[in-house]
């Protein structure tokens, strides 16, 4: 999986204290750019990725050779114009593209980390991420954005650096993982550590892999990034490749074949034990917690403008918990912004072809930027 | 209408914090933002025109001034802004408590169906009136509790409002309204622009 091609690596030597108390210390940390920093070093944007995301944003993907996860938003021309900007974005630790994560090897032990491996925070992320600003000799980013976790990472971002991006937009994301995201993370664990293969997540040491685990946790989570109506209209009960019913448990159905499809791509491109650790990092993220129930203490400190921004269809992270980050905002007189975008494609709206909520970012980030 | 967007300017201080209800596509708050060094906000129902305020890099929020004002602070803004939306509420007496309430003072534009030229549309024509800035037809006008100037006045004064400036405007020139003459600007304004406070 990581066969380090094309990866640029940063190595952090400044110590990292972790949420679960463990302190890590020249670790790696992956990350990508595109476009150039200008002369000002004002056009600088922060991407920060989901729980499947990678650095690699925008043209082809070394590693799967298939387009960058967000290439609809980012490259030359495009919402977030790499021919005007300087976009960064890191692998998040405990990931599986270069950075520090549960696939490294332990100098210590030999072996692999797995599940030896410290459980990590989007605050622990974040604050990784925090060292390319000075390795990129980056005073001040124009931006910091991402949906989804990447949103969860803007908030945490913000929260921790008051004084380190212009804008922030946070698409398609919560302040507080729900019960229901919990329960869909548990659901796709349970689904790798109940495979054969998984090993106590030791099965890299002994060439194995939980293929089958993982991907039933992914097509289950993928269903969840899509609607109902969007399911309905691209699948329907369209059959696959027969004109009847064949009275087995084959893939009778284009959306079971389409969900194999998914699983099965995505098991060689991701780390079991990556996805484990990436969505516990999910599930422990309280932003409002953090602060004693009170959200908007999060970001007293900040004078950073933001553009909140939801999908109709997205029942993963609905328009009312993106509005309760909206709410705590207004609530200190912060500079907030917030749009739905009608959309029937789900969470997944945000990386997908959705013009209007291209569109609305791409004018958004460049007056933003003009008013600097 | 150039000239209530100047009146609504000219209310507006310096240096301070505005609100828009109902910005629409944020053609006033661009005009305010232009002209004035404030730091100014909006509330937009539509998701087409809040859109479109948030592509100019403006601050907007989508959502609906009778549910989400609630999350504004007492006295949050030295002003609210109220252009040609109140009629448009279904509770505008909550509305307007919530604008005095998030506000310091609140700038509120009305549409006088008391305009001679309404009167006379009903009276003579027996159907709804339609003119320049009721354009709708009965059925689907989103002007469902429409007021006069005379009847906002009333308004104000029943509920110890305090009325800081009421101007009429009629083919964009400006009158005051007062005590004296409110039956005569009652007939011969299309628009009452108020200033309010608590």
């Amino acid at each position: 999986m990581n066969k380090n091609i094309n990866i640029k690596n940063l190595i952090i030597d400044k110590p990292l204290k972790l949420d679960c108390g463990q302190t890590i210390n020249n670790f790696p940390l992956a990350y990508e750019t595109y476009g150039s920093l200008n002369e000002k070093k004002d056009n600088a944007i922060l991407v920060f990725h989901a729980l499947t995301g990678d650095q690699f944003v925008s043209g082809i993907n070394p590693i799967t050779k298939k387009d960058g996860w967000w290439s609809y938003a980012v490259g030359p021309g495009k919402a977030i114009d790499t021919n005007k900007y300087f976009v960064i974005c890191a692998n998040v630790i405990g990931g599986c593209l270069g950075s520090f994560g549960p696939s490294n090897t332990n100098s210590e032990t030999n072996k692999i980390y797995g599940t030896t491996f410290p459980v990590i925070t989007i605050n622990d992320m974040v604050n990784a991420q925090h060292n390319l600003l000075e390795f990129l000799k980056i005073e001040k980013l124009f931006a910091v954005m991402g949906g989804s976790m990447g949103g969860m990472q803007v908030l945490q971002f913000v929260s921790n650096f008051p004084s380190k991006a212009k804008i922030a937009i946070p698409i398609a994301c919560t302040s507080s993982h729900s019960a229901q995201n919990i329960a869909f993370n548990e659901l796709g664990r349970q689904s790798i550590m109940a495979d054969a293969n998984w090993l106590d997540g030791s099965y890299a040491n002994q060439n194995k892999n939980p293929d089958k685990g993982l991907s039933v946790a992914r097509m289950a989570a993928h269903i969840t990034y899509l609607s109902k109506n969007g399911l309905q209209e691209k699948f329907g009960r369209k059959l696959q490749e027969r004109d009847d019913l064949k009275f087995s448990f084959d893939a009778d159905f284009q959306i079971e074949s389409y969900l194999r499809y998914q699983g099965s791509v995505f098991v060689d491109r991701f780390d079991a034990n990556s996805y484990l650790y990436i969505t516990r990092a999910m599930d422990y993220f309280d932003l409002t917690k953090e602060y004693n129930g009170n959200l908007s203490k999060a970001f007293e400190k900040t004078k950073t403008k933001f553009l909140v921004i939801s999908f109709t269809s997205d029942w993963l992270y609905p328009t009312s918990e993106n509005k309760e980050i909206v709410i705590a905002l207004n609530a200190i007189g912060a500079d907030v912004a917030f749009v739905e975008i009608e959309s029937d494609k789900g969470h997944d709206s945000f990386l997908l072809d959705v013009p209007k909520f291209l569109n609305t970012l791409k004018d958004y980030i460049n007056n933003s930027y003009l008013k600097n | 209408m150039k000239q209530e967007f100047k009146i609504i300017s000219d209310f507006i201080k310096k240096n301070t914090r505005v609100l828009d209800v109902g910005c629409g596509d944020g053609t006033l708050m661009e005009f305010l933002q232009k002209n004035k060094e404030i730091d100014i906000r909006g509330i937009e129902i539509s998701k087409v025109n809040s859109q479109k305020c948030v592509s100019k890099g403006l601050t907007v929020i989508e959502g609906d001034a009778e549910k989400d004002l609630y999350q504004f602070p007492n006295s949050s803004f030295d002003f609210v802004i109220l252009s040609q939306t109140l009629q448009a509420f279904l509770n505008p007496e909550i509305v307007i408590q919530e604008l005095l309430r998030v506000g310091k003072k609140a700038i509120v534009t009305v549409p006088n169906f008391g305009f001679w030229k309404v009167r006379l549309h009903l009276l003579i024509k027996g159907t709804m009136p339609i003119t320049k800035n009721l354009p709708d037809e009965w059925y689907n006008t989103p002007n469902i509790h429409m007021c006069t100037i005379k009847d906002f006045y009333k308004f104000c004064h029943d509920r110890d409002i305090k009325l800081d400036k009421a101007l009429a405007l009629h083919n964009e020139k400006i009158s005051f309204i007062n005590e004296a003459n409110l039956n005569i600007k009652n007939l011969s304004a299309e628009l009452g622009i108020f200033l309010i406070e608590k």
